[in-house]
């Protein structure tokens, strides 16, 4: 039966499915591990227990998504072999050592410094536990800037060769790893990691304020996560504006799609809002457009011209109704994000940042937005790279492992079966951790106390109130 | 000036070097929990658990470097092996995905925690055993046309490859059995001690078999083996295997905790020695060499340097973190 379908296309899908689930992890992971190292370092600097409550309880929720996107990850790592055998062989020279640079420099650090981490406060100073912490966090930042210069690299290619039989050769690394689009993708994406974790953060918390629960730790993380909205908010919005107009000078297609300019204007873009995107067409039905607001916003000036997809073959468009729409997706939630912030502002203003349920329910509603937000980025950038893998250079229908439909097929059910068990029991841990209140810890242990395991009392814990970290319930 | 053909030589010995660290390392993980249906008792299996819970993730990220490596010197042989090995690459990503939830998804449920369990071993058990056909698949060759895959999605699918993925899943279990005795005491060390004996027999035994029949597949790899004067270099391998194995079961024998496991990692080395034996010069056997599959110079050097520099600093924090949780388990210990 599944020898009617295009490999090609059963191979996108699976990526597509195995990239979004994966996504969603790290985008939660690389800002809580920022988030757990600022809180154990505002312990370890003022002392105060709220800050090491709040360590121990999103340590634990760390440890469930930190664990999903080990799993989901090393299934990203092999399917550019499995799946995408021909694109391996010929940009391998080029993105194969970034990738390797990211598995020494990010994974091995993570890995190496997460049991420490983990495990290992009853084993090692308060100074080294630190340590484990930060680097964990260190590593979640390398990965990213590894695996973002080699999709920055994939959409705006530089500093290599290639070769008669195809194959992309380096020449200049510098330039292959900060190529155009680099910067500004590394920057929007650690920005986007850190306002889903403080959305998931101030979500948790409303959530506690809203049943009545919350004590110190729930105030404290919910004044922490919209300090942080009212903070990276903005930024982010003014990064991917930057982003915008970077990827107008690099990958104009994409541009086109997001915008849904089908048509060229020689005097000035309309900005349209919404609409329903015809590819076949070429036109925008029920199009609700703003005059020349478009080329304002991309060339700053209200009469500049801009191209619309006539102006290029239409094998090189992408498919331009989903990068429309996600992008859409995208930018609101940018904004809902900002207002968040703002209304919080208002609220501490007024001094009623926990008193105030309206706040809270927005709060909570906001919690999973960053997740979606990620997404439709994602969506936005990589099918608006189609029908390339390596923009301009490597069609994506040429890069496909020279696999029948059956066995992708296959593949691809397996993947949607397991995930949607392994992830939909992962969530709901996720959200039953999350459904306890962080509690103000228990009696730590007792000096002299034994631990049996013999040798492992390094020096550093044998210092009065050193290991006093609160014992942790067994969760249930 | 070291030539293109050297660096592609020191760039396999990096991968083998982290495709063997991945086997010896995950191995145990993995032989822990394909060890979990011996011991029924609910305190035995949290704390072998626990006894491999730190360290891993570490342990697993090698199997990305070996691949990421494999991909970045090799992008040839990449290319054709990924393809040709499509059913148990998949098949063992999967099990790795159940085996690495229920690390945590264990500890967080009462009910469902038999569930996890099963997950735990079941997907460790599809893990090791596709590694293992993975292994026999390459063993046996792949169909490489015009420098791709050229073969149908259950070509790996013979008797020989279910042979060396019984070998692998047999040959962790004795590397997990050793590991608890190594961590652990009492009564779950005790067993471990009776697990590990009986273990070390089957491992042998399929050591033999695959052995028996690997020459027998390419005609290069008998050339590797037995053509004078190489059988001199090859001979003191299965030797090894034989002393290995005595010393092992006399340690066994002896009750001495710390020895089993690190003389089963030996083991482990020797075999993997001598399936370099086989295949060496080449990558994929007998169409693509290491040279033939290289990278570009440039590609390659920027590899070395970040191996030279990184690689024993990774050695150095890893050997840390197995330092900091050392010694025999604390029963009642775990974070959660």
């Amino acid at each position: 039966m599944l020898t009617d379908f295009d490999p090609v296309l059963l191979a996108r899908m699976q990526f597509a499915f195995t990239m979004s689930f994966h996504i969603i992890f790290p985008a939660f992971s690389i800002g809580l591990a920022s988030y757990l190292a600022v809180l154990e370092g505002l312990w370890l600097k003022t002392g105060r227990e709220v800050y090491l409550d709040l360590f121990h309880y999103w340590k634990k929720i760390f440890a469930v998504a930190f664990g999903m996107g080990v799993v989901s990850g090393i299934v990203m790592s092999y399917q550019f072999g499995t799946n995408w055998s021909v694109f391996s062989e010929k940009a391998g020279p080029v993105v194969g050592p970034l990738m390797a640079y990211e598995v020494l420099s990010a994974f091995f650090l993570e890995a190496g410094f997460l049991g420490v981490m983990l495990f290992g406060m009853k084993r090692v100073g308060r100074g080294l536990h630190f340590f484990a912490t930060l680097m964990v966090a260190l590593g979640t930042l390398m990965s990213a800037f590894w695996i973002l210069s080699v999709n920055s690299w994939m959409q705006t290619p530089a500093g290599h060769a290639v070769t008669d039989s195809g194959q992309f050769v380096p020449e200049d690394w510098l330039a292959v790893i900060f190529n155009p689009s680099f910067p500004y993708r590394l920057v929007h994406m650690v920005l986007a990691a850190f306002l889903t974790t403080a959305l998931v953060v101030g979500g948790v918390a409303a959530w506690h304020h809203l049943r009545g629960r919350s004590g110190p730790a729930s105030r404290k993380m919910f004044s922490m996560a919209m300090w942080m909205l009212v903070l990276v908010a903005p930024l982010q919005i003014f990064a991917g504006d930057q982003h915008g107009l970077n990827t107008l000078e690099h990958q104009p297609a994409k541009v086109m799609a997001m915008e849904g300019h089908f048509e060229s204007h020689p005097d000035g873009a309309p900005l349209i809002l919404f609409g329903l995107p015809d590819q076949d067409a070429a036109q925008v039905d029920y199009a609700l457009e703003i005059p020349k607001l478009s080329s304002l916003i991309l060339k700053h000036d209200l009469n500049a011209p801009l191209d619309g997809l006539e102006a290029i073959p239409h094998e090189n468009w992408p498919p331009v109704a989903i990068v429309f729409w996600s992008f859409r997706i995208m930018v609101s939630l940018g904004f809902a994000m900002l207002g968040l912030g703002l209304i919080s502002l208002t609220a501490r203003w007024r001094g009623k940042l926990h008193d105030w349920r309206g706040l809270h329910m927005v709060a909570l509603a906001m919690g999973p937005a960053g997740f979606v937000a990620v997404l439709a980025g994602w969506v936005t950038t990589e099918v608006g790279r189609q029908p390339f893998t390596v923009y301009g250079l490597l069609r994506t229908a040429d890069s496909a492992s020279p696999l029948a439909a059956p066995a992708v097929g296959a593949s691809l059910i397996a993947f949607i079966v397991v995930y949607a068990v392994v992830f939909a029991a992962g969530t709901f841990y996720l959200l039953r951790l999350m459904n306890h209140a962080p509690k103000p810890h228990e009696p730590g242990l007792k000096r002299g106390q034994p631990i049996r395991a013999a040798g492992i009392t390094s020096a550093p814990s044998m210092e009065p109130n050193e290991m006093m970290g609160p014992r942790e319930e067994n969760a249930k | 000036m070291i030539s293109s053909l050297d660096l592609g030589t020191i760039l396999a010995f990096v991968v083998a070097f982290s495709i063997f660290v991945y086997v010896v390392m995950d191995g145990f993980d993995l032989g822990v929990a394909l060890l979990f249906p011996f011991f029924p008792e609910r305190h035995d299996r949290d704390v072998m658990m626990n006894s491999v819970a730190p360290v891993w993730d570490g342990n697993e990220t090698w199997l990305v470097l070996g691949g990421g490596a494999l991909f970045a010197a090799f992008p040839l042989a990449y290319a054709i092996l990924m393809p040709a090995l499509y059913a148990p690459i998949i098949a063992m990503l999967l099990g790795l995905v159940f085996r690495g939830v229920a690390f945590e998804f264990r500890w967080r449920t009462e009910r469902g925690r038999f569930l996890w369990d099963i997950a735990f071993t079941g997907g460790s058990l599809v893990a090791a055993f596709a590694q293992g056909v993975a292994l026999g698949a390459i063993l046996q060759g792949v169909t490489v046309t015009n420098n791709a895959y050229g073969g149908g999605w259950w070509d790996w699918a013979t008797p020989f490859s279910a042979l060396t993925g019984l070998a692998v899943v047999i040959g962790y279990a004795l590397l997990g059995a050793t590991w608890i005795i190594l961590k652990t005491e009492g009564t779950l060390r005790d067993h471990a001690y009776t697990l590990a004996n009986r273990l070390t027999y089957t491992t042998l035994a399929a050591i033999l078999l695959v052995s028996a029949v690997t020459p027998f597949l390419e005609a290069s790899y008998w050339q590797n083996w037995f053509a004078w004067p190489r059988i001199l270099l090859t001979a003191p391998v299965p030797l090894g295997v034989g002393v290995l194995a005595w010393l092992l079961l006399r340690r066994l024998a002896e009750r001495r905790d710390a020895w089993p496991f690190p003389l089963t990692l030996a083991l482990f080395g020797l075999c993997f020695v001598g399936l370099g034996v086989s295949i060496f010069p080449y990558i994929v056997p007998d169409t693509v060499t290491i040279a033939q599959a290289a990278a570009p110079r440039i590609s390659q050097i920027f590899i070395l340097v970040g191996v030279a520099i990184l690689i024993p600093v990774i050695l150095a924090y890893t050997a840390y973190a197995y330092w900091v949780f050392r010694g025999k388990m604390d029963p009642d210990e775990g974070y959660h």
